[in-house]
């Protein structure tokens, strides 16, 4: 267990680091193809890959305390 | 409440400006909050604030104005508001305090009294005829026999005059009370001394009947006697006295009639013109008839003064006759009385008629003391004239012209000279008259007045007589209704003695027989306790006998069984030990060997020890299986576990996002606290802080507590529960396997002592 949270922030830096360089990638080109070479792309691509990483990380993070509601659904003819 | 909400929406709302990503409303609140102007809002929102409170303050002081128990509810919740309320309402009211049984009382007194004043009046009057007739009573009589019945009427009185003394107090509603109990009250102190007579009299003795008998018996023979001697004496006095009288009477009876013939002869010598030697004669008997009659006048002198001398002792006696009072008597003293009066009468109308007859006959005797000197002084005349003739009156024929002229001329001027002075008598006879008229008037008078004197005496006397025979009637007559009073209060008493006897020997026979039969059970119920006291201590003496033949046989049976037990004990003992050792295979950060096969061998030693059984299977099946980490790694681990739970402190179920944990690391960062502290016997709220955990649990490790380093760490919460949730585990692991096992050597030691017997 003192382990996890190691394993999460490890999880979680690398994802991010993954997405970043991804939108980074991603935005690159989008600015080179579409966006004559504009720079709002490429950091609009950063942000999106860091807002996901953030947003992934957060889950991670929050994922023991989440909890999950179920509908159930109550028979009328049910007899006690 | 609603000021509760709203402050807390505000310090909410403070709260607010700094956080954001608490998903609840208070967000809005906060956002409306800061988007208008800050300071005006502030100030508005303290104005808002004082005049809320003030007026929820005023509010509540006016309602408790109105309700006191309203008042009461908050002075209780609220410690000081009783002086605020004091200050500005002035002090609570006390509660009504409850005044009925206080009224009630004086009516309840004032119906006993009534109760009691009913059942007072017939006893008063009772007690009232009752005090009479003790008066009416010779002392000594009649009290013994009243003594029970008076006694419990007084008793009864006096109680009733003490419950008379409420009803004293609440004048108003007994105004005809109070007239009747001052009357009765006065017949009270009567009674009541009258009762403290008789209560003195039986407590100081109650005479018997017999005694009592014969007291009348005596006290009647007394009276008797006296009776008789007094009416003894009574006769004689009368007797002697009538005799006297009767003598007196005789005599005077007899001196009349001396007087009266000596008179008569008087008289006739006067008046007869006999020859001289009759006249001689004559005059002897008249001397003689005067003597008689001076005689017979001192006779009867004599006579009345003994009688007078009678008739005084006489009423002497009578006097003395009424002073002892005896009522038996009274009869017989009226009639001494009475005769007594008739005797006077008589004596007294005999000296009267005396008395006149001696009148007469001085005026007879006066008259012949004329008539002899007259005679006399013609016998001179006629001798100085005629001296011859004087010797006897035969020479008449030889007298001579001269002498019979002479005689004759001397007798007509004796005639003249008699003529002269009968008229000259005449004269003087009324002059005479009138003054022995006056005279007989005086005499007359003063005769009435005596009369009148001595016939007032007699009918005073006679009335007096009369009184005293009315007055010994109508005596009689009462006399006669209390003797009937008094048998029929006798009878009355005896009947109530016979029924109070009766009783009483009822009472006795009954006690009697009671102790009797108390007695007999005792004596019963103590052979009985004997007998079994007899045969207990022999059943004792048996079963002592018994039962150390029986110990003896246990006690042998028992030491073979002390062995065997012994022989068990060791075994566990040795296999309790062997488990021991394999807990202390620990290395660092591994844990120790599984201690299952430790664990057989306990449980195959003690097979029939349902103890050790229990808690052989009591052991963790993680410690069976993989063994458990000793307290060394644990306390190594913990530090590990420390530093993170420092970091995660802020994070738990509702703030878990990313800048949470930022904020967290930041505070691990910048807060410090001490590595070690000692954890307070009892934890406060404050207590309950991540840091302070961590700290008293590192301190409760340091100084080998596992126990309790292993609570404080499960009293972290959120998230740094959750990172040292592990550690907690394998730290419960190891302390439920420790304390098993020490259990189990301590049983086994336990055991191995209670076996152990000296050779």
């Amino acid at each position: 267990m003192a382990n996890e949270h190691g394993q999460k922030w490890d999880r979680c830096l690398a994802d991010s680091a993954v997405k970043i360089a991804t939108g980074l990638g991603v935005g690159i080109v989008f600015s080179v193809l579409f966006f004559k070479r504009r720079t709002w792309p490429v950091a609009f691509g950063s942000g999106v890959g860091l807002g996901m990483g953030y947003s992934n990380c957060q889950q991670d993070f929050k994922s023991p305390y989440q909890l999950h509601g179920h509908r159930v659904k109550v028979s009328k003819s049910h007899t006690s | 409440m609603l000021r509760v909400c709203l402050k807390g929406a505000n310090s909410a709302a403070r709260k607010c400006l700094c956080g954001n990503g608490v998903p609840l409303h208070p967000l809005q609140q906060c956002r409306s909050y800061t988007s208008g102007g800050s300071g005006s809002s502030a100030g508005k929102i303290v104005a808002a604030s004082v005049l809320t409170v003030g007026g929820g303050v005023g509010g509540t002081i006016l309602y408790a104005n109105w309700d006191p128990k309203f008042r009461a509810n908050v002075e209780k919740s609220i410690p000081y508001s009783d002086q605020v309320f004091g200050l500005a309402l002035g002090p609570a009211a006390p509660p009504p305090v409850i005044n009925k049984p206080r009224k009630v009382e004086p009516v309840q007194i004032s119906s006993m009294s009534e109760m009691w004043k009913d059942s007072k009046q017939p006893k008063a009057k009772e007690v009232e005829k009752k005090a009479e007739q003790p008066d009416a009573e010779g002392p000594p009589a009649p009290a013994p026999q009243e003594t029970l019945e008076e006694a419990s009427a007084q008793v009864a009185q006096i109680l009733s005059a003490i419950g008379e003394v409420p009803s004293v107090p609440a004048p108003g509603t007994h105004e005809a009370e109070a007239v009747p109990p001052p009357a009765a009250l006065k017949g009270v102190p009567a009674a009541a001394a009258k009762c403290t007579e008789c209560e003195h009299e039986p407590a100081v003795k109650e005479r018997p009947e017999g005694e009592v008998a014969a007291r009348l018996a005596e006290q009647d023979k007394a009276e008797q006697d006296l009776l008789t001697s007094l009416s003894s004496n009574l006769e004689d006095a009368l007797g002697s006295t009538a005799k006297v009288t009767l003598q007196a009477i005789g005599a005077q009876e007899a001196a009349l009639q001396a007087i009266a013939q000596h008179t008569r002869q008087l008289r006739e010598a006067m008046e007869a013109e006999a020859p001289p030697d009759k006249k001689s004669t004559q005059w002897r008997v008249l001397e003689d008839a005067l003597s008689e009659r001076s005689r017979s006048v001192d006779e009867a002198g004599a006579a009345v003064l003994k009688a007078k001398a009678e008739l005084d002792k006489l009423r002497g006696v009578i006097d003395g006759a009424k002073h002892l009072k005896i009522a038996a008597a009274r009869p017989s003293i009226l009639a001494a009385e009475e005769n007594l009066h008739s005797m006077v009468v008589d004596l007294d109308s005999v000296v009267t008629r005396v008395q006149t007859a001696q009148s007469e006959a001085k005026i007879v005797s006066q008259y012949s003391e004329l008539v002899n000197e007259a005679k006399a002084q013609f016998q001179k005349e006629l001798n100085s004239i005629t001296p011859e003739i004087q010797a006897n009156w035969k020479g008449l024929r030889k007298l001579t012209q001269d002498d019979l002229n002479s005689l004759i001329a001397h007798a007509h001027r004796r005639i003249d000279q008699m003529n002269r002075e009968l008229a000259e008598q005449r004269v003087r006879e009324q002059i005479h008259i009138d003054s022995a008229l006056e005279q007989q008037k005086l005499e007359d008078k003063k005769a009435l007045e005596v009369a009148v004197s001595t016939a007032l005496e007699h009918n005073r006397e006679q009335m007096r007589l009369e009184q005293e025979k009315k007055v010994e009637e109508t005596r009689e007559v009462m006399e006669a209704e209390m003797r009937t009073q008094l048998r029929r209060q006798a009878a009355a008493h005896t009947d109530h003695l016979r029924d109070v006897l009766k009783v009483q020997e009822q009472e006795l026979r009954s006690e009697a027989e009671e102790i009797l039969n108390s007695s007999l059970m005792e004596k019963e119920t103590e052979y009985r306790r004997l007998t079994q006291d007899q045969l207990d201590s022999f059943t004792l003496d048996m079963n002592a006998a018994y039962a150390r033949l029986k110990g003896m046989e246990e006690a042998i049976d028992s030491h073979v069984i002390a062995e065997e037990e012994a022989r068990k004990a060791h075994q566990l003992w040795l296999s309790v030990e062997a488990l021991n050792y394999t807990l202390k295979t620990a290395a660092l950060n591994d844990p120790t060997e599984p201690l299952e096969g430790a664990v057989q061998a306990i449980k195959e030693s003690c097979a029939e020890d349902e103890f050790a059984q229990a808690l052989a299977t009591a052991l963790p099946s993680e410690s069976l299986s993989r063994g458990v980490y000793s307290e060394a790694s644990l306390r190594a681990r913990f530090y590990a576990i420390r530093q993170l739970a420092r970091r995660v402190a802020l994070i738990d179920e509702t703030r878990n996002s990313l800048y949470q944990y930022f904020l967290s690391y930041l505070q691990a960062m910048l807060l410090f606290e001490k590595a070690q502290e000692a954890p307070p016997a009892k934890l406060s709220a404050e207590d309950l802080d991540t840091f302070k955990l961590l700290s008293y649990a590192a301190y409760s490790l340091e100084h080998g507590d596992l126990e309790l380093a292993a609570k404080l760490v499960n009293q972290l919460k959120g998230e740094s529960r959750r990172v040292a949730q592990d550690w907690l585990k394998e730290a419960r692991l190891t302390l439920e396997t420790k304390q098993v096992v020490s259990l189990l050597s301590a049983y086994a030691n336990a055991v191995g002592l209670g076996t152990t017997m000296a050779p």
